[in-house]
């Protein structure tokens, strides 16, 4: 599994990374090794709100249907079109394929750094 | 093999009627059809044949082991079969005066009386075609009920991450918003979580007991008390009514309402695409919500899920199985189908991890996680290996949060020597992948079709044959 360091983890298994004021959130190696070979992705539009800790969309893999949770709250600035059509994209490069960039930060979850969220997936599994 | 419309030769048909020799009545043209149908145009014998091989490349419980967790796909009793058949019960038509189906209406009256003792509930419809139907009306009784009583605060329905998806579907074709709260270690209702999320905004619960993971919840009374101080009320999922039929009843746990799988507990076949009945049940205090029908009943100002009394075939299939089997068969069969789901997890222990090691109810879960680690190989892998061994594969990937879970189901009828021949399958099984990965992951290699590409058929799934240009 890769965790890179310059990322932040929630528990729910999003990554989250700062870009200036833009919050960038896509899913973890954990999460897509977890979910299998990803087949659907459902996501915000652009100026939707999203909330910590709530679902914002989903990932819909051969074994099931899983909720993406916003690892911030505020509003969404620009959602990842590509992974509408290829969807395989987070399995092949979660930290490349990011999924929705998120403006006008207010809050943001208490989230891992990645050698704590390392120790965190061992006793996930 | 090919598809019955690549088997059609134009021109070429069955010649069982004889020619038209009255005048032909044209429907009005805007009724018509433009183009003909596209039909397969073939010989009677090849009809037959082409659904006769149809019939030798699928696994159904009367070819052998069927372990499906979470669904009940029992071997039904013929003798079922046989009084659905009579002309009495299949010939009948819902809108039939009355006094010539006086019969129908005591088959309905007594299989509902029957089926509230074995759940503890005061009434019962049958208008439910199958479960999340079922689910559906039962969360509608919930509603009306807060409704009626001017209690619009209450917009929460509670579903706790075990279920199955059904239930928070349920909830949110009903207009609640779904909180889903965490299982305990153990697989039961967290009472801490629940007491969290319970307040005046609280609708109900929905709950299968056993739960998904096959345990019975212990705390099941102090559950129901805690949502009914709340305001809330309580429904039972009867997925796996089959693990406690005529033992203990969800009436006695606490719930207020219910829906009965008839298809997969008593005794109509399951998972041939229907019918089913997901009878619902209630306690006397939400019966004037229970759904009837317009034309059948008469009754204007209540609601009505479906046409008539449901599938009532379904229903002559139940009160049959109930009557043979009687008060003492009934619990039977449900304590021989945890007595078989224990002995099984036993016997296959030691290979596989048990997801929970403890005495389980009807089904039980493995957990492929550490062989996985070890071998590489996960559960869709052990799935797809034990098809080469005439078994069909359990359930895989349910309940959610045993992440590489195999769950099994063996049902009473099985006998000692199939469940034993089970066991024996799971260890070569398990040995072989230690050995050779690589065979259990290109498995099945004797099955008609191999490993389909899953991918591919969620994202450009084939349902419609269309004629090459």
């Amino acid at each position: 599994m890769n965790y890179p360091t310059e990322l932040k983890y929630s528990k729910t298994h999003e990554w989250l990374t700062m870009d200036g004021d833009v919050a960038v959130i896509g899913i973890s190696d954990f999460a897509q090794d977890a979910l299998g070979d990803v087949v659907f992705i459902n996501l915000p539009e652009v100026g939707d709100d999203v909330f910590a800790g709530e679902p914002f969309g989903d990932v819909e893999s051969v074994k099931a249907v899983s909720d993406l949770v916003s690892p911030v709250t505020g509003t969404v600035c620009a959602i990842n079109e590509v992974l509408l059509d290829a969807p395989e994209a987070l399995n092949e490069d979660c930290y490349e394929a990011w999924i929705i960039k998120v403006e006008g930060v207010t809050q943001t979850e208490d989230l891992l750094d990645a050698t704590e969220y390392e120790e965190f997936c061992a006793t996930e599994e | 093999m090919k598809l019955i419309f690549e088997k059609s030769v134009a021109g070429r048909h069955c010649d069982v009627l004889g020619k038209c020799d009255v005048d032909y009545a044209p429907l009005p043209e805007e009724f018509c059809r433009e183009s003909k149908p596209l039909l397969p145009e073939m010989s009677e014998v090849d009809v037959s044949r082409h659904y006769t091989e149809l019939n030798h490349r699928v696994h159904g419980v009367n070819c052998g082991f069927y372990p499906l967790g979470s669904c009940t796909m029992k071997y039904n009793p013929r003798v079922d079969e046989d009084i659905a058949g009579l002309k009495g019960f299949a010939g009948i038509h819902p809108l039939a005066p009355a006094d010539t189906v006086k019969g129908c209406r005591e088959v309905i009256d007594t299989a509902g009386k029957y089926l509230c003792e074995i759940s503890g509930m005061d009434a019962m419809t049958f208008q439910p075609a199958a479960g999340a139907h079922g689910e559906f009306t039962g969360v509608l009784l919930i509603k009306q009920y807060h409704d009626k009583r001017g209690d619009t605060a209450r917009t929460k329905i509670i579903v706790p991450d075990s279920a199955h998806g059904t239930n928070p579907a349920t909830a949110a074709m009903c207009g609640y918003k779904v909180v889903n709260i965490p299982s305990a270690p153990n697989g039961c209702v967290d009472l801490d979580a629940l007491r969290a999320v319970l307040g005046p905004d609280t609708a109900g619960l929905m709950l299968t007991n056993p739960n998904t993971v096959g345990i019975f919840d212990e705390n099941i009374l102090e559950i129901t008390r805690l949502v009914h101080e709340a305001g809330g009320l309580c429904y039972y999922d009867g997925a796996n009514l089959n693990a406690i039929m005529g033992v203990v009843r969800p009436g006695d746990m606490g719930f207020d309402c219910i829906h009965m799988n008839l298809h997969k507990t008593f005794a109509t076949p399951h998972g041939g695409g229907g019918p089913g009945a997901g009878a619902v049940g209630c306690k006397a205090f939400l019966k004037e919500f229970l759904p009837a029908s317009a034309l059948m009943d008469g009754a204007k100002d209540r609601i009505q899920i479906r046409s008539f009394a449901g599938n009532f075939l379904v229903l002559v299939r139940a009160l049959t199985y109930i009557t043979t089997l009687g008060k003492e068969g009934i619990p039977e069969a449900s304590q021989n189908a945890v007595l078989n789901a224990n002995y099984l997890m036993r016997q296959i222990e030691g290979t596989f991890d048990l997801a929970y090691d403890r005495i389980c109810m009807h089904e039980f879960v493995l957990d492929v996680a550490s062989y996985k680690k070890e071998t590489g190989l996960s559960a869709l892998d052990v799935a797809k290996s034990l098809i080469d061994y005439g078994m069909h594969p359990p359930t895989m990937y349910f309940p959610l949060i045993v992440h590489e879970a195999l769950m099994l189901e063996p049902t009473e009828t099985e006998t000692k020597e199939t469940l034993d021949w089970t066991a024996d399958v799971f260890r070569a099984v398990y040995e072989r992948g230690k050995v050779d990965p690589e065979y259990i992951h290109g498995s099945p290699h004797c099955a008609q079709i191999k490993r389909p590409d899953e991918v591919m058929a969620s994202r450009n799934p084939v349902v419609r044959w269309t004629p090459q240009e």
